[in-house]
């Protein structure tokens, strides 16, 4: 179990004593950029705990910190109930299995793995004894006197694996531990782990970029982007109630759109209305949407279907096909079934109610602090705009300026935009694409468009003077 | 036809290259006075070369060079192994700058060295002699230290040093017995050619070297010249000279295509 600062205060209190990793306000600046903001999150005792989140996200920059390779910005952290936050890593609790496993190359294979008890000062037949035993648990017996190079890179990072849990460490800690190696390797080796996870009965902290990784070892996934924690929660928590588009795009397949929560349990979005089990918000209030591709039944027309559409392409993925579906309003679903249905056939389409998943909406349109400088004009992102909502507002005013994301126009070249930025992240929401550009000033603008970008498209910004909103602040 | 002129051209390159040498390394092996006339197959200027007494001034320019060489070499090999550890570690916009600034003196003309660090000496008011010599060739060799260091850090994996300290090394147990291993090998070629540098030089030595009777081998051949004619004895000296940085030269590439096929092998 694994709480964010949202958890209730009493609640954090009794779980305290079996925490074995407390972070605590933890954040991190590079330069200009944020790597960490804030990161709240506990370990208990014996968990294997997934951080999980695309390259960038500050995964690593975390586990680093609680290795002590990196000292935090800001914030606390504990290890084991003791306040380590400026302790070095040669004196922490924890050890750390590397992606390029790090073996030192001058020694053998259980010199590398002794490094660790020769520096307890063990009696030498200690040490041998334990060598050959985690040797044997990492099933690498009889490579002792072996020269680290002439192993491949699975054994290598079975030594890797040896040298740190010989040590018994309180937390160990795995820096994508399986990225350099190929998927059937991988996925051997991923039950291995989870296995000696079992076995040795202490806490994994295991850092991946895949999600699937994730989902397979953990239990416990700490989902991460830009420096933020996005959701904590299990395998299924996780892959079933998203708690953001975000999430329910990087894990797993999905079909997220634009919805519109007309009442309690019922939820409009690609034009129809459909029954669902979520409640809770305000009538009309504007939602994401997600179902998953494997939720969604296909079959021929008939009186049965909720909603009919096309068949635009249909691939076979080996154990399903994977169908792309154009409805008559002009949505796209992608639909993974076990049955084929040919490019250009007619289907009925049906979800589940429990298979709808409702999300509440970060944002419904752009916010930014701004401030007028005439009638005409108001100044954001270091830049000042046109504006013909400003004639209300004295000069030197401070409010707020919303931009609705379909009004913001992306030009190809950069210099025809009063302010550049490039493209973060791309969510395709059935009928458009829902794209996040970070701008040179280090902020998020979100944009609706029917144009396909790329990530990392560098692009230039306009704003229609109609388009801007002003509200006091 | 190709082959022949193409091996003929290489050929005369190679006597025009080679031709003083040999021709000085020949006649070391006999006792007349001028170079050019053969009196028979003798030993006699080699024993002389070893004889205290008879050529003092020569086989202590020998020591002085040998001393110098070897302890600027070796502070060298230090100062520059820790320069390009914190090299290593610099953000790279910084890295950039020292890593110019390293070889700005490799670059330089060794005149202007020489001559810069002679006005330093001077103003600063150090006496010239051994102490000026070596803090002058320790300067002009560390540079090149730190180029033969810096790729083996390069080359390293990067977590090395952290998986040491995770392991409960201290920063220093971790430098001596993970960091200095890895690195030992460019340091070795930094003191070789460290120490090569440093008898070969001349320029330098000259300027840095002051007028209480200190000598280098580079400083004595040039006077002895000057006095007209040159000591029949250098050239024996030259031929053991030679065969030396030869054979250094020969274990430096040695070492270097080793390394080659090791990192090929991975």
């Amino acid at each position: 179990m694994i709480k964010n600062s949202f958890g209730s205060c009493r609640y954090i209190s009794m779980q305290q004593t079996e925490n074995i990793i407390t972070i605590e306000h933890i954040s991190q600046i590079f330069g200009e950029k944020v790597v960490l903001d804030d990161i709240n999150l506990s370990v208990r005792k014996g968990e294997f705990v997934t951080i999980l989140g695309p390259s960038g996200c500050g995964k690593t920059t975390l586990l680093r910190i609680i290795a002590g390779f990196q000292k935090a910005g800001e914030g606390k952290l504990t290890i084991g109930g003791v306040d380590m936050t400026e302790t070095p890593p040669h004196r922490r609790p924890v050890n750390t299995v590397f992606q390029r496993y790090a073996l030192f190359p001058h020694l053998n294979v259980s010199n590398n793995i002794a490094f660790g008890l020769n520096l307890k000062k063990l009696d030498k037949e200690h040490i041998r004894k334990k060598v050959k035993k985690v040797l044997k648990m990492v099933s690498m017996t009889d490579y002792e006197e072996r020269d680290v190079d002439s192993l491949s890179g699975g054994q290598q990072q079975r030594v890797a694996i040896a040298r740190a849990i010989v040590n018994e460490p309180e937390v160990l800690l795995l820096d994508e531990p399986l990225a350099a190696l190929d998927l059937k390797m991988r996925k051997d080796m991923q039950l291995e782990i989870k296995a000696m996870h079992k076995k040795l009965g202490i806490t994994f902290v295991y850092v991946t970029h895949d999600q699937e990784e994730a989902l397979t070892l953990s239990d416990t996934i700490v989902v991460m982007s830009e420096g933020k924690i996005q959701q904590i929660g299990t395998p299924t928590e996780i892959y079933n109630e998203p708690a953001n588009s975000f999430v329910a795009d990087f894990i797993g397949e999905s079909n997220i759109l634009n919805g519109k929560m007309i009442e309690d349990r019922l939820v409009e979005f690609a034009g129809h209305r459909f029954e669902c089990v979520d409640k809770g918000f305000s009538p009309n209030e504007p939602v994401d949407v997600v179902v998953r591709p494997e939720d969604i039944y296909i079959f021929e027309l008939s009186d049965a279907a909720q909603f009919t559409a096309k068949v635009t392409s249909s691939i076979f993925k080996g154990v399903h096909y994977e169908m792309m579906v154009t409805t008559p309003e002009g949505f796209e679903f992608m639909i993974q079934d076990y049955h084929c249905f040919e490019v250009g056939e007619s289907v009925g389409l049906r979800v589940k109610p429990s298979d709808i998943h409702v999300m509440k909406k970060e944002r419904i349109h752009n916010t930014f602090e701004a401030t007028i400088t005439d009638k005409n004009h108001v100044r954001f992102l270091g830049q000042v705009f046109e504006c013909k909502d400003c004639q209300h507002f004295e000069p030197a005013a401070e409010v707020y300026a919303h931009i609705e994301f379909n009004k913001v126009i992306l030009q190809d070249n950069e210099e025809d935009g009063m302010i550049s930025g490039d493209v973060s992240f791309i969510l395709y929401k059935g009928d458009h694409y829902h794209l996040t550009v970070l701008t040179d000033e280090g902020e998020n603008i979100f944009v609706d468009t029917n144009d396909i970008w790329d990530d990392g498209d560098r692009v230039g910004i306009t704003i229609n003077p109609n388009a801007i909103k002003i509200t006091t602040r | 036809m190709k082959k022949i002129l193409a091996n003929s051209y290489i050929g005369s390159l190679l006597i025009m290259l080679y031709a003083p040498i040999l021709i000085i390394i020949i006649f070391s092996f006999t006792e007349a006075k001028v170079l050019g006339n053969w009196t028979g197959f003798s030993l006699k200027l080699y024993t002389n070369l070893f004889q205290s007494g008879v050529h003092h001034s020569l086989s202590s320019a020998l020591w002085n060079t040998l001393i110098i060489g070897l302890i600027s070499a070796f502070v060298s090999m230090l100062l520059g192994t820790v320069a390009a550890i914190g090299i290593y570690n610099l953000k790279p916009r910084a890295r950039k700058i020292v890593q110019f600034a390293n070889n700005i003196p490799i670059l330089n003309p060794d005149i202007i060295t020489a001559i810069s660090l002679f006005l330093l000496f001077v103003s600063l008011g150090i006496s010239q002699g051994y102490t000026t010599v070596i803090l002058a060739h320790i300067s002009f060799c560390t540079p090149y230290v730190v180029l033969s260091v810096y790729p083996r850090l390069r080359m390293m994996n990067e977590n090395l040093y952290e998986a040491a300290l995770d392991l409960g090394a201290t920063p220093f147990y971790a430098l001596r017995k993970v960091l200095l291993p890895e690195l030992r090998p460019g340091m070795i070629s930094g003191f070789i050619l460290a120490f090569t540098l440093s008898i070969d030089d001349f320029v330098v030595t000259l300027f840095t070297i002051g007028n209480e009777g200190l000598e280098t081998l580079s400083t004595y051949i040039y006077a002895d010249a000057r006095k007209g004619g040159l000591t029949p004895e250098l050239r024996p000296l030259s031929a053991i000279i030679f065969i030396t940085v030869l054979a250094l030269l020969l274990v430096i590439n040695h070492r270097a295509a080793k390394r080659e096929q090791e990192n090929q092998k991975h």
